[in-house]
């Protein structure tokens, strides 16, 4: 087996066990730990893939964006060291069968089915690639979405902020 | 990676979805809840770059579509803690049991 | 001159009256909502006067035929049967229509006086106006539904105008009783209205007369053949149509409802309870009467026995009321039941026909005398603000007019000549003798009896106590004798109390239209006179001044007068029969299956779906989470689908 592969195996099993250590771990602070592991264990999982750009973005957006938001939200909600409250065992049962069908179900279907590539080309995703199928005036660009957005940043900005400031009702 | 077959990959994407799942089920804390949405996003952004590259390499597509979903997942991250934010500021709790006023 | 016309005015002008005050009325025309009233009556009892005058004095031939002067089919509902309106004029309806347009006439004028400062003024008149149009309808009518629906018109009419003070409780419950007891009679009414018309195939009067009438006629025998509990369908018709008359007329025993009806204003009574809407049973027994004679001789001796027992037992019972308006009300019940019992003994045609031209003859001298009875009454009630006996006496100085045309009354009432009442009351007897003995004797009793209770009221109002009243009289509340509006009317009916008797009836009403010379035998008069006298004089013993023997007397009779008091506690039968009985028997078993069996389908279905929803409720949990799950159970099997399906 090509070293290629072995990280990949290997990456796989941290992100699946840091990903489980994350829905299942008593303590908030510490899931926000183990998610911030699993997120950047699929950005080595991108660089293993060798897609570099996303893998950047990733680290870039997600661990210091998203997940520092988070552990900024933990801290404003204030319960970081508190133990979080088990889920209902009735609904941890059902979830539990649900989830677990889906996924038998799932990589049931996924073990029978076959892959028919379409092209025998190299993958070549270089940032210029990228750049120009964003940003340019070629009729296949995303450039619209890409507007689009950057629009709905721009409102979930301005919607977050107006809701995170609104005052608290008046006491009666 | 050429010897690592695409159903792997999947596989791996897939349970990870249904760990996110899985945890957005049952967390009770909407904070944890809203991790395991990340989680579940991240798993589609997987399998979007690895369709694109053993399917489509003539294409950047999935890629493209990968970097908008971590946009929008950036935005809608922020907007779910504004949420948990101001929901946390009116009850001083941030237990989604709690939040049960849909049925009144 | 069209005549037509004229006649159509005689009801539509109450009708329009009733529609102007009963929708501007109270707010516009309150003061001059009387004259209005007054004027267009006036109107009508002028066109009645001369449509009788053109009836029965420029009419040339033998024999008085009806005639239908307007008609329109109204409910159409086979070739035969239909539903019309129309105003037909034969001798009764033409006389009937004279009685209630002058009654009428006569209450509105006093009530001008009567009812003024009265803060309904205007509905007052209103209501007056719709039952003066009703009880025109009623009598002009062509058809049997008709009369019906002027029937429930006038009934209605009377409980308004009974429940006019609808702010006093005893008002409400009386005018509720007449209505109740008036309608569930009303109901046998309808039903025989519906035998007679299913045999006779008609509803129309003339026709159904001579369809039920002619010997030779299918429809006869058909309605004789068919028989039910032993009787024939005929006999069943008309005694469930005399039923509804007995209802109306406050014939024994469904005349619980009449004494109670005085809660209205008196003028109302004079004019509804005593004078017009009370005869209508009378009527109605007098425009089926060939059926009744011709084809049905035992339902006529029904009409016989009803009207007997009602008229001795109404003059036994106003003998013991105090009430001065209850004393006239069982009066009136009495001489009702001599109107009826006058037709009972009659039969068709010549001579037979003596009771029905009698009972007719009676009808129309009693609207007088008892109208001007009630009015009178009405004066003395105005004056002294009660009803009862014992807060009146000494009051001929000070209301003589009031005075003199109650006594006018009284004697014709107690058939003393030459007062209208002696010349109807003797025919009637005349009638009895010629017809059946017993009946005869019931009569005359009656008579004595009528004419010593009158006398007791009329001693016990104007007589009796005499200094009592001083404070009454000069009291600033007091009225005095009332308006000229009040007075005029007394004069008017006092004239007719005493000439009515003098006009040759048997000329103008008979059973068969053909003119009938009503015989006058001095011999025949001298009992009925003797009883009467003697019953005055009574009275005067026992009431001309205040004195213990009635009380004597009252002690001796003891039960018996106690019985009467209580009017023989009908009211109570009545009561235990409604609501021991009825209410036991079958309004607990309606009540039992209404709660259990059509209220428990209800409550069955409601908890069987309250019970389901409780099942689903617990989906609607209002948790993110749970929907969540729903949710991705949802994607999960529409994923499911697609896979195996679109594939």
């Amino acid at each position: 087996m090509e070293t290629s592969a072995l990280s990949f195996y290997l990456i796989s099993a941290f992100i699946l066990i840091t990903g489980l250590l994350t829905v299942f771990t008593k303590k908030l602070f510490r899931a926000a730990i183990w998610l911030l592991s699993s997120l950047i264990g699929i950005a080595a999982l991108y660089f293993v893939m060798e897609v570099d750009f996303a893998a950047a973005v990733q680290i870039i957006v997600y661990v210091g964006g998203i997940v520092v938001l988070i552990i900024f939200s933990i801290f404003l909600t204030n319960n970081e060291g508190v133990s979080m409250p088990a889920p209902l065992s009735k609904r941890k049962i059902f979830s539990a069968i649900a989830v677990l069908c889906g996924a038998g179900y799932t990589v049931m279907l996924l073990d029978q089915h076959v892959w028919m590539a379409h092209s025998a080309n190299a993958y070549d995703p270089s940032v210029k690639k990228i750049g120009y199928l964003l940003v340019s005036n070629s009729p296949d660009s995303y450039v619209l979405p890409f507007e689009v957005v950057s629009i709905l940043l721009l409102a979930a900005m301005i919607g977050a902020i107006v809701i995170a400031i609104k005052a608290r009702p008046e006491e009666k | 990676m050429s010897g690592v077959p695409l159903t792997h990959i999947i596989i791996v994407s897939s349970l990870l979805f249904f760990i996110g799942a899985y945890g957005f089920l049952t967390r009770r804390n909407l904070i944890a809840m809203l991790m395991s949405v990340e989680l579940m996003l991240n798993s589609v952004n997987i399998n979007f770059i690895a369709f694109n590259k053993y399917l489509f390499p003539d294409n950047l597509d999935g890629l493209v579509y990968t970097i908008f979903i971590i946009a929008i997942a950036a935005a809608e991250a922020a907007v779910a803690i504004a949420i948990i934010i101001n929901l946390f500021r009116n009850t001083r709790s941030i237990d989604a049991e709690d939040a049960d006023q849909l049925k009144n | 001159m069209n005549l037509p016309m004229n006649l159509l005015l005689i009801p539509l002008l109450p009708f329009a009256t009733f529609l102007l005050l009963g929708i501007f009325g109270r707010k516009y025309l309150s003061p001059v909502a009387g004259i209005i009233g007054t004027t267009s009556l006036l109107v009508s009892a002028i066109l009645s006067l001369q449509a009788a005058y053109s009836y029965f004095i420029q009419h040339t031939g033998e024999v008085y035929t009806s005639i239908v002067a307007w008609k329109m089919t109204w409910l159409p509902f086979s070739q035969d049967v239909s539903i019309d309106i129309g105003f037909m004029l034969d001798p009764i309806s033409v006389m009937m229509l004279v009685v209630v347009t002058v009654v009428s006439l006569m209450v509105h004028l006093y009530s001008l006086g009567y009812m003024k400062g009265e803060d309904r003024f205007a509905t007052y008149y209103a209501f007056l106006s719709l039952f003066t149009f009703s009880m025109l309808g009623l009598v002009v009518s062509v058809n049997i539904f008709q009369i019906y629906m002027f029937w429930e018109l006038v009934g209605v009419s009377s409980f308004l105008l009974i429940g006019f003070y609808f702010d006093k409780p005893s008002a409400v419950a009386a005018s509720k009783k007449a209505f109740i007891v008036t309608r569930f009679a009303d109901l046998g009414f309808l039903i025989g209205i519906l035998i007679l018309s299913y045999h006779a195939h008609t509803l129309d009067f003339p026709t159904l007369i001579q369809r039920l009438t002619a010997s030779d006629s299918t429809y006869l025998t058909s309605a004789i053949g068919s028989s039910f509990l032993g009787f024939s369908a005929l006999t069943w018709g008309l005694v469930l149509v005399f039923m509804g008359g007995a209802g109306k007329s406050a014939i024994f025993p469904l005349h619980i409802w009449l004494p109670d009806a005085m809660e209205g204003p008196t003028p109302v009574s004079a004019l509804i309870h005593a004078a017009t809407m009370v005869v209508a049973g009378v009527f109605l027994v007098a425009r089926l009467f060939p059926i009744y004679a011709i084809s049905c001789p035992g339902a006529l001796e029904l009409v016989m026995w009803t009207g007997a027992i009602s008229a001795m037992f109404a003059a036994i019972i106003a003998c013991t009321q105090t009430d001065i308006k209850r004393v006239l009300a069982y009066s009136t019940m009495s001489q009702i039941g001599y109107m009826m019992f006058a037709l009972g003994v009659a039969g068709y045609g010549g001579e037979n026909g003596l009771g029905f031209t009698a009972s007719m003859f009676h009808l129309f001298t009693h609207a007088f005398f008892k109208a001007l009875l009630f009015l009178g009454a009405g004066a003395v009630i105005h004056m002294i603000h009660s009803n009862e006996m014992k807060d009146m006496g000494g009051l001929r100085k000070s209301m003589p007019i009031t005075h003199i045309t109650f006594l006018i009354a009284c004697l014709a009432i107690a058939g003393i000549p030459p007062f209208a009442g002696f010349f109807s009351k003797e025919e009637i007897l005349s009638a009895a003798w010629n017809a059946n003995k017993a009946i005869y004797y019931i009569a005359l009793i009656t008579a004595g009896i009528t004419a010593f209770y009158m006398f007791r009221l009329y001693y016990n109002i104007f007589w009796s106590k005499e200094a009592k009243h001083d404070s009454h009289i000069h009291d600033e509340h007091s009225h005095g004798e009332g308006t000229l509006t009040m007075k005029i009317p007394l004069l008017i009916l006092s004239i007719g109390a005493i000439g009515a008797g003098f006009i040759p009836f048997g000329n103008f009403v008979s059973s068969d239209g053909h003119h009938l010379h009503l015989p006058f035998e001095i011999a025949n008069a001298i009992m009925p006179i003797g009883v009467a006298i003697a019953g005055i004089l009574m009275a005067t013993a026992l009431y001309k001044k205040e004195n213990d023997k009635s009380d004597k007397i009252v002690a001796a009779l003891g039960g018996i007068y106690k019985g009467a008091y209580h009017k023989f506690y009908i009211d109570e039968i009545y009561l235990f029969v409604t609501k021991k009985i009825l209410f036991n028997l079958i309004g607990r078993p309606a009540a039992w299956i209404d709660k259990n069996i059509v209220d428990g389908a209800m409550n069955g279905i409601a908890s069987l779906v309250m019970w389901k929803a409780n099942l689903i409720k617990s989906i609607q949990s209002g948790k993110v989470q749970d929907y969540a799950l729903y949710f991705y159970i949802g994607v999960f099997g529409l994923a499911i689908l697609a896979i195996y399906l679109v594939k």
